[in-house]
């Protein structure tokens, strides 16, 4: 109490609030409430100087005071020590008074509660009490209830088990109602619940009974099924139900797929016949008909591939009532359509059905699957056949999108079969269908396309024969020989119009073949219509081939222009012949070239190569220029003193201009200044002389005659028909020195009189006059017509040459 | 006067020259008389002969078989023509010649008898007044042409002797013979000649001095038709004859004189000759004016088996190698000889494979193609020793291997098979 009077009055000092504090603190200390655990202080208050310490030691502090402090301090130090000491009991009185009541009050609680726990202990007696005889109660009734409860269970079974019993008999009953109602569905799934319920207690006479009258209605049922099964008037959900309820029967599945399939071929039977019966109209009775007709169709698809489609329109197609895309329609909707409804009910009733049942282990997935397949194949493979005859009568090449149309349907639909039918090789020969039918139309169109270029040709022997008839009247007189300068200058325009029209219709059919690999088709991306396609189909058999076809059908005009030679206008050879060069120059790598671009060929496999084609091209117009050359003036042999030679040198001029239309001029040998008027004669020719001289002069005959033969070794040799160059000289020379070869030996057939030499001196030395300008080198007229003049003198029985001068001034008469 | 003078001059000159040619690599060399050839050498042009005058008629001597002989025709119409008789030493390489006259006029066409070595027959344009006629006659050389020409040829020049005429195959009503042929193999008792447009089939009696005309066929037709040449066929017992006019081609049974085929437009132009292949008897060989050589199976005359178009001017002669049918010989006035190898269309497709007896079936020739690969066909080779037109080839009746031909400028090439080819053939 000591420390606390201490402490107070050193407390007192301190302001209201903290003061306060500190006075609670007191007290908690009192009530060993340690406040925040302020034990940090502890160490300070060890310090016996402390007054507020608890090891405070007055005497101790006493002595330090004095000994420390003077007096005036200790006075002070004694007044503030009052000071406090006051105010601590003043403090101490306030709390007690302040506290007072709370005690007082405290007590009291006390006091009241400890009555109230009294009489709760008694309420929670008498709670007990009355609990024991309520379970007392509960016992005792429920073993009185035991034997009432035993019964009613039992005879609760006994009412469902009468209730069944009562289902098994009303089985029959229902049953027949159900059949009656066709409500096929329930019967089923009633009698299923009561199957295995009879089967068991089938040995009771009742239940056989029962099961016996069951087995027959269901047997009825069953029949009924079948037969609406069987009926197939029913739609295919009907005939899915239908289906499924019998393989509930435990009807045997495979038997069942037979039926459903046998079925459903029935129905895609119609369709494919419906199918055939537009096919049909034409195989028998009209075959003769239908095979004109076809003829005329394809001309007339050959035709309106120039001009536009109205022509098509106007002849009715004699194949088919309708054209290919309605028939793949129509195929597509019923055929196809209804196969892949026939094969997703087949899959569910069958298959996936199976696999969740317990039909999965007899097999029957894999059974009914290999039916599925085997009836799919058979079907398709009619359809396909159906396809492909129709596909076969589509042979104009009139509108090639409407077919690219149809087939990209047809094999798209074909898809869908594909995804149905992971395994199935229908698909892939969907596609070799599509494949087959896009091959047969590159031939169709190389075909029309040779057909057109045969017609062009024709057209072209027309435009050359047509000014011929009308000048036919100037020209009889003169014998045939070769009236070309009656059309010259059409010519070069046939040629244009020609090639322009031949290019063109190959690029039509190359934007029609195109269609075939367009993006949106679905075949495009397959690896044949990538690959194959483009470089062996459209470039080798239609592009090349064609090429080909050009070169090969011109050379043909060297064949049979043989027989008497006027079956070719000469003109045509001529013509033909610029064509290939002109082929062989240019267009052959630019049609090339715009069919790689357009199908991104892709080379595979080996492909005919440019320079092939190039080189074959040149052949041609190689051989045909030498045709031209050999046939062109053949008919010269009317040089035999038949034709007047004047004739000659203007066909020759003719010949001249018409081949100066197509070919360029040519390098030609400086002509000497007087060409025309070289001598020449029997005598004035030195080797004429030295051959033919010894006929006349005894002198020396055999120095001269060895002399020829020695200076003919060395002489250049004349070919008399080396190949000509493309150029008019060439041509142009060419002929003449075949004519004159041809003279020549016609002369040499023939026996002379004396006039027959004057003759034919007369008409060497006037075609000596004008021949060497057409040559590329005169010297060579000059040869020839000497030895034209030496064999005749030879041939001639009276050899009495003409004077030169004479010969001159008879030729310069004209 | 002066006429006799320059004949003789010139007779001197035809009889002297028969000139040796010998080709080497690098020159010509031309030396009168008989040359030898170099032995160790490879030489497959064996040598000329110029003829003074043209000359178109040129046959072997068929009944020959020893001596490789050729005649020769000359063709002059102002002077006497002759019948050369061009003899090859093999053994030495020496060509030697025999003259004899043939006084009546420019030979055509010569053809020598298979049965007798002497007898030869000649088509020829007789001129009188300034008109001529073709005729055809039989002839027989003196006996004993082959002595005294080789040791001094300048004697016989003086005294050439004449051929012994034997008769004429001249009917009063047939004008313009073109050619006469002999059965081929035959006893030389039988000839065929062509007149205008009628085959004459000619019976020779008492050695050959009487001709009676057995039987006749002529060509029916618009226009004026005639023969232009013609071939009497080795096969079928010599029964059938194959005629050329225009450009048609016509075979004939001679034993009914009627036409059993018709090659309509055969060539181009007119056809100039004719071969049978001597060991196929349905092929047959053609030429003419268009330049080109067609072989033809007879059987079937819509298409030619074959055809050649090496020649750039009318073809005038073809001839089979009589024993290896697939050389074929082709002249042309382009004044080429080419040699071909037409080994597809020969009785020896694949070498010596085939049995003998298998070989006159085309059939089974062309099944057998597939089998085994056949030899290609090629030109052999291209003569060019002609300056002038050649009209005539013909192969040696004794050596397989040799052939001559005949340019219009009057020399005669006297040639081998390359060796290489005919090593080929034979090994």
């Amino acid at each position: 109490m000591d420390g606390e009077a201490d402490g107070s009055v050193e407390v007192s000092e301190d302001s209201g609030p903290g003061r306060r504090r500190r006075v609670h603190g007191m007290l908690k200390l009192y009530y060993g409430l340690n406040e925040e655990g302020k034990s940090v202080e502890q160490p300070e208050s060890l310090d016996p100087c402390d007054i507020n310490g608890p090891h405070f030691d007055p005497e101790f502090y006493l002595n330090k005071l004095r000994r420390e402090c003077s007096l005036a301090e200790l006075m002070d130090q004694e007044t503030c020590m009052v000071k406090q000491i006051r105010s601590l009991d003043s403090d101490m009185q306030t709390l007690v008074y302040e506290n007072y009541n709370k005690f007082i009050s405290a007590t009291d609680t006390i006091r009241k509660m400890k009555n109230d726990f009294k009489k709760m202990e008694d309420e929670m007696d008498c709670l007990s009490a009355n609990m024991a005889a309520i379970t007392d109660f509960s016992a005792r009734i429920s073993g009185t209830l035991q034997d009432q409860h035993t019964q009613i269970t039992k005879l609760s079974g006994v009412h469902t088990l009468l209730r069944k019993l009562q289902f098994l008999f009303e089985l029959p009953a229902r049953l027949n109602k159900c059949l009656e109602l066709q409500a096929y569905s329930q019967a089923v799934s009633t009698h299923r619940r009561a199957r295995c319920v009879l089967l068991q207690y089938s040995h009771l006479p009742s239940f056989k009974g029962i099961q016996d009258d069951c087995h027959a209605i269901m047997d009825k049922l069953a029949q009924e099924l079948r037969q609406k099964f069987r009926d197939g008037g029913s739609s295919s959900k009907d005939l899915s139900e239908c289906v499924e309820l019998l393989l509930q029967l435990n009807e045997p599945a495979e038997e069942l797929c037979d039926k459903f399939l046998s079925h459903a071929r029935s129905r895609l039977e119609s369709d494919l016949q419906g199918l055939e019966a537009e096919i049909r109209p034409y195989p028998s009775a009209s075959a003769v008909k239908d095979a004109s007709a076809h003829r005329s169709s394809s001309s007339a698809a050959v035709g309106s591939l120039t001009d536009t489609s109205p022509k098509t329109s106007t002849l009715p197609s004699p194949t088919s009532n309708t054209d290919i895309l309605e028939f793949i329609d129509r195929g597509c909707n019923e055929f196809v359509s209804s196969l892949c409804l026939v094969i997703t009910s087949y899959q569910e009733l069958f298959i996936n059905h199976a696999q969740a049942g317990e039909l999965a282990s007899k097999n029957i997935p894999q059974m009914a699957n290999s039916k599925l397949h085997a009836f799919v194949n058979d079907l398709a493979a009619r359809y396909f056949s159906l396809v492909e005859r129709r596909i076969q009568e589509e042979k104009g090449v009139a509108d090639n999108s409407l077919l690219v149309r149809a087939l990209d349907r047809f094999h798209r639909r074909l898809q869908a079969v594909a995804k149905l039918l992971p395994g199935s090789a229908v698909p892939n020969k969907g596609t070799e269908i599509v494949m087959r039918a896009a091959t047969e139309r590159v031939k169709q169109y190389l075909s029309a396309l040779q057909s057109f270029y045969m017609d062009s040709l024709t057209d072209v022997r027309q435009a050359l024969a047509t000014p011929r008839l009308s000048v036919t009247g100037a020209s009889v007189g003169g014998s045939g020989a070769v009236s070309v300068r009656d059309a010259p200058n059409s010519l070069p325009e046939l040629l244009s119009s020609l090639s322009a029209s031949i290019l063109n219709q190959i690029k039509s059919v190359l934007a029609s073949v195109h269609l075939f690999t367009a993006k949106d088709i679905t075949f495009s991306n397959k690896p044949y219509f990538k690959g194959e396609f483009c470089s062996q189909g459209v470039r080798e058999s239609l592009v090349v081939s064609f090429i080909k076809f050009v070169c090969q059908s011109s050379r043909q005009f060297c064949e049979s222009a043989g027989d008497k030679g006027g079956s070719t206008p000469p003109a045509l050879l001529l013509l033909l012949s610029r064509l290939c060069l002109d082929y062989e120059t240019s267009t052959i790598s630019y049609i090339l070239t715009l069919t790689d671009e357009q199908f991104l060929v892709q080379h595979h496999s080996p492909v005919t190569p440019v320079t092939t084609l190039c080189a074959e091209a040149r052949e041609t117009a190689q051989k045909l220029l030498n045709h031209y050359v050999k046939v062109g003036f053949h008919l010269q042999c009317s040089y035999c003193g038949k034709t007047d030679i004047s004739r000659v040198v203007e066909d020759t001029t003719s010949i001249d201009v018409q081949v100066g239309l197509l070919y360029e001029e040519g390098v030609r040998k400086a002509h000497s200044s007087d060409s025309s008027k070289r001598t020449f004669s029997v005598y004035s020719s030195s080797r004429q002389q030295a051959r033919y001289a010894a006929s006349y002069t005894p002198s020396a005959p055999m120095d001269t005659n060895l002399l020829s033969n020695i200076h003919k070794l060395f002489s250049e040799r004349i070919d008399i028909f080396s190949s000509v160059e493309f150029n008019k000289v060439s041509v142009i020379t060419g002929i003449i020195k075949i004519s004159l070869k041809t003279f020549l030996e016609c002369v040499r057939l023939r026996t002379f009189g004396r006039y027959g030499l004057q003759q034919i001196q007369v008409d060497c030395h006037y075609l000596q006059m004008y021949l060497w300008r057409f040559v590329s080198d005169e010297n060579l007229v000059h040869f020839m017509l000497d030895e034209i003049v030496g064999s005749s003198a030879h041939r001639c029985l009276d050899p009495a040459p003409m004077e030169q001068s004479v010969i001159e001034v008879i030729c310069e008469r004209g | 006067m002066l006429c006799c003078i320059v004949c003789s001059i010139i007779l001197s000159i035809v009889l002297c020259h028969s000139v040796l040619l010998i080709r080497t690599d690098e020159y010509i060399t031309s030396f009168p008389y008989n040359v030898l050839v170099n032995k160790q050498k490879c030489v497959d042009v064996i040598g000329h002969v110029l003829f003074f005058t043209q000359a178109r008629a040129l046959t072997a001597q068929t009944a020959e078989t020893d001596a490789i002989r050729f005649l020769v025709g000359t063709q002059s119409l102002k002077f006497d023509n002759q019948i050369h008789i061009i003899d090859f030493d093999d053994e030495n390489n020496i060509i030697s010649k025999n003259v004899l006259l043939h006084q009546v006029g420019e030979i055509w066409h010569i053809g020598a008898s298979p049965a007798d070595k002497a007898v030869l027959s000649t088509c020829y344009n007789k001129t009188s007044d300034s008109r001529v006629v073709s005729c055809a006659a039989v002839w027989r050389m003196p006996s004993d042409w082959e002595t005294g020409s080789h040791e001094s040829p300048d004697d016989s020049t003086h005294n050439p002797q004449t051929l012994e005429l034997l008769c004429h195959l001249d009917d009063s009503t047939h004008g313009n013979t073109t050619c006469v042929l002999w059965e081929p193999m035959g006893d030389g008792k039988r000839v065929i000649s062509l007149a205008d447009n009628h085959a004459l089939l000619w019976d020779l009696q008492e050695s050959s001095t009487q001709a009676t005309v057995s039987s006749t066929a002529s060509l029916e037709g618009k226009g004026q038709l005639k023969f232009t040449s013609g071939k009497w066929s080795p096969h079928h017992n010599c029964s059938q004859l194959t005629t050329a006019n225009d450009t048609a081609i016509r075979g004939w049974d001679l034993r009914t004189m009627s036409q059993m085929y018709c090659i309509e437009n055969a060539h181009g132009q007119l056809v100039r000759d004719l071969d049978f292949n001597p060991n196929r008897q349905y092929y047959l060989a053609s030429c003419g004016d268009d330049c080109k050589v067609k072989f033809w199976d007879v059987r079937n005359v819509q298409e030619p088996v074959k055809t050649l178009e090496e020649h750039s001017h009318w073809v005038w002669s073809v001839r089979y190698n009589h024993s290896h049918d697939q050389l074929v010989l082709t002249a042309s006035s382009d004044s080429r000889l080419i040699l071909s190898n037409m080994v597809s269309i020969s009785s020896e497709p694949f070498g010596h494979l085939v049995d003998d007896e298998e070989l006159s079936e085309g059939e089974d020739n062309h099944q057998d193609d597939k089998g085994k690969e056949p030899l290609k066909d090629s030109v052999v080779s291209t003569y060019e020793e002609h300056e002038d037109s050649v009209y005539a080839v013909e192969w040696s009746s004794a050596d397989p291997w040799l052939f001559a031909s005949l340019s219009y400028d009057g020399r005669l090439v006297i040639n081998r098979v390359p060796r290489a080819l005919k090593y080929g053939i034979l090994l």
